[in-house]
């Protein structure tokens, strides 16, 4: 019993980092229409950066802030000076650029920083509070669903609620119309990568301390069971990809702690693939049209 | 790039340019000539159908007006300055059309679908939602706002796509096809619609198959054949015009329906 309640907490904090890059998954998709395979090496960059503004400041938070700027920015570039230029007709193009990205990005990691392992200290305790003898969440684990939790609701308000996310949403789904109506599609996609890649990177610097420490291909696995999360969740479905990050990450922690970490990744592909047989468009996909 | 304005059938009152001055307009696709040497005004307040067969050059009108074509010879002037070429200068202008195809967004509901425009001319999002469901009110359209737009039956996705083209206060609004698909009731509350905007001061050019919607509500007609205007005048005169009844086989324009050679589109 004390064991499957650490599980469950274990695997809601890791769920929420795992919904976090899910849903920066689903906020790219919807800007590009195609799933960015270099999300985990774009999200690994900002965080290197946070590491060594951290080192430099002392301070844990202008390294989370910088995260956010430098992932911001670092999607605003890649979208408007490399993937712009790469032929939009099919996506075959701009998914070999990206797979091209990944290693520039993963090399020039390595080649500046070291292919090792850097241990990175979390701002906060990674012991778990005991309740009743039983462990549960850490204050780590905590930081990260509230962390999470805000990032969410602040994003569901900007696509919901403001005037930038009507325009955002309205040129996801039907960019030819917007454009006939004076939204300016080309900024909506730049502003969606930017969003994306800060999303990702703030998923992959709250991941980092649970895990080995950093190098270049840290947020890998992240990036698979993210996407498996998204692709359950549907793809263009925000509350989609927060459920199916969720399910993944309790999955996979209930998995780990009851027969091996080796397992998790074979029950979460087993998950898709369930899902995919039964739910060919994930759990939440919008049933409606696209239209042009 | 003008032309002279005695072949420019002009409704022009005082000294104000008109609010649309298309003249000597030229547009060609290749070797096929879209549209040849077409003018014709609408001023503040009127109403002016564009009608012809289909392949007339009717919807080449609408897309030199909003800059969507290169036009290969004359002019198209908005409030007496020449017509701005991206759709945000046109929205500025107090341009605004509907979509052949409504092009809704079928996901988004429908006081969204409507705040989309707003969004492009920077009103602030509380003023936008006032205007939108001002709108909205006056389309009966105020208990569907919050459904999205994909889910309404025809009759009100053509409303909510009216009522998106209505939302910014246009000067000039193009309407394609208005009528197109809808029964005699909601023809005549678009009638109703259309000329309650015009009292308005608004400039309306509507480009429309249903001959009884266009000869009750058009102040004037203006006849397209392959890509001439072939005749231009009040409703009467036109549908007393020979050169009509030639252009659509004899057929008199009077018998109503849909006319001559034309199909659905």
């Amino acid at each position: 019993m004390e064991r499957l309640v650490f599980l469950l907490s274990t695997g809601l904090a890791r769920g929420a980092v795992l919904a976090l890059f899910a849903l920066s998954l689903v906020i790219v998709y919807r800007a590009a229409r195609a799933v960015n395979f270099a999300q985990a090496a774009m999200a690994i960059v900002p965080v290197y950066v946070a590491f060594a503004v951290t080192a430099a400041s002392g301070s844990y938070w202008f390294g989370l802030a910088s995260a956010l700027v430098v992932g911001a920015l670092l999607g605003a570039v890649v979208e408007r000076w490399l993937l712009r230029l790469v032929p939009q007709d099919n996506p075959l193009p701009g998914i070999i650029v990206a797979i091209g990205l990944v290693m520039v990005l993963q090399a020039g990691l390595a080649i500046a920083f070291g292919p090792d392992h850097r241990p990175v200290h979390a701002p906060f305790s990674q012991r778990p509070f005991e309740i009743a003898g039983v462990g549960v969440l850490s204050p780590y684990d905590l930081f990260v669903l509230v962390v999470a939790a805000v990032v969410m609701g602040a994003l569901a308000i900007l696509f919901n609620r403001t005037t930038i996310g009507l325009q955002l949403r309205a040129a996801a789904f039907a960019p030819e119309t917007s454009r006939l109506l004076g939204v300016r599609v080309p900024r909506m996609v730049t502003l969606g990568w930017m969003l994306s890649i800060a999303t990702a990177a703030l998923a992959a610097l709250l991941l980092v301390p649970t895990g080995l420490g950093l190098d270049p291909h840290a947020a890998d696995v992240l990036f698979v069971n993210a996407f498996a999360a998204a692709v359950i969740g549907g793809l263009d479905s925000p509350v989609g990809a927060l459920v199916a990050g969720l399910v993944v990450g309790v999955l996979a922690s209930l998995v780990t702690g009851y027969a091996s970490a080796a397992t998790a990744p074979l029950a979460v592909l087993a998950l898709l693939t369930v899902v995919l047989l039964v739910r060919p468009h994930g759990l939440f996909a919008a049933r409606e049209a696209r239209t042009a | 790039m003008t032309t002279t304005t005695s072949e420019t059938a002009s409704s022009n009152t005082a000294d104000s340019p008109p609010r649309l001055e298309v003249s000597g307009l030229t547009v060609t696709f290749g070797g096929l000539t879209a549209l040849d040497d077409v003018s014709f005004t609408v001023a503040d307040g009127e109403i002016v159908a564009l009608i012809g067969p289909n392949g007339a050059g009717k919807t080449t009108v609408f897309n030199a007006v909003c800059g969507l074509v290169r036009t290969r010879r004359g002019e198209v002037r908005v409030g007496g300055v020449p017509a701005p070429s991206s759709t945000t200068g046109l929205l500025g202008a107090g341009v605004s059309r509907t979509l052949q195809g409504l092009g809704l967004f079928e996901h988004l509901t429908v006081l969204e679908n409507v705040l989309v425009p707003l969004t492009s001319v920077g009103a602030s999002t509380s003023t936008s939602v006032d205007t939108a469901q001002e709108v909205l009110g006056a389309l009966g359209l105020s208990a569907l706002a919050a459904v999205p737009a994909g889910t309404l039956p025809y009759p009100e996705r053509k409303r909510v796509a009216l009522a998106r083209a209505l939302v910014t206060r246009p000067r000039l609004l193009l309407l394609d096809e208005p009528a197109g698909g809808l029964g005699a009731t909601d023809i005549d509350q678009l009638a109703q619609t259309v000329r309650t905007v015009s009292d308005g001061g608004c400039a309306v050019l509507l480009v429309e198959h249903h001959v009884d919607f266009v000869m009750d509500v058009a102040d004037r007609v203006v006849v397209l054949d392959f890509g001439h205007v072939i005749a231009c005048g009040t409703p009467d005169e036109v549908r007393r015009d020979p050169a009509v009844e030639e252009a659509y086989l004899g057929v008199p324009v009077s018998a109503g329906g849909a006319l001559g050679r034309e199909e659905r589109s």
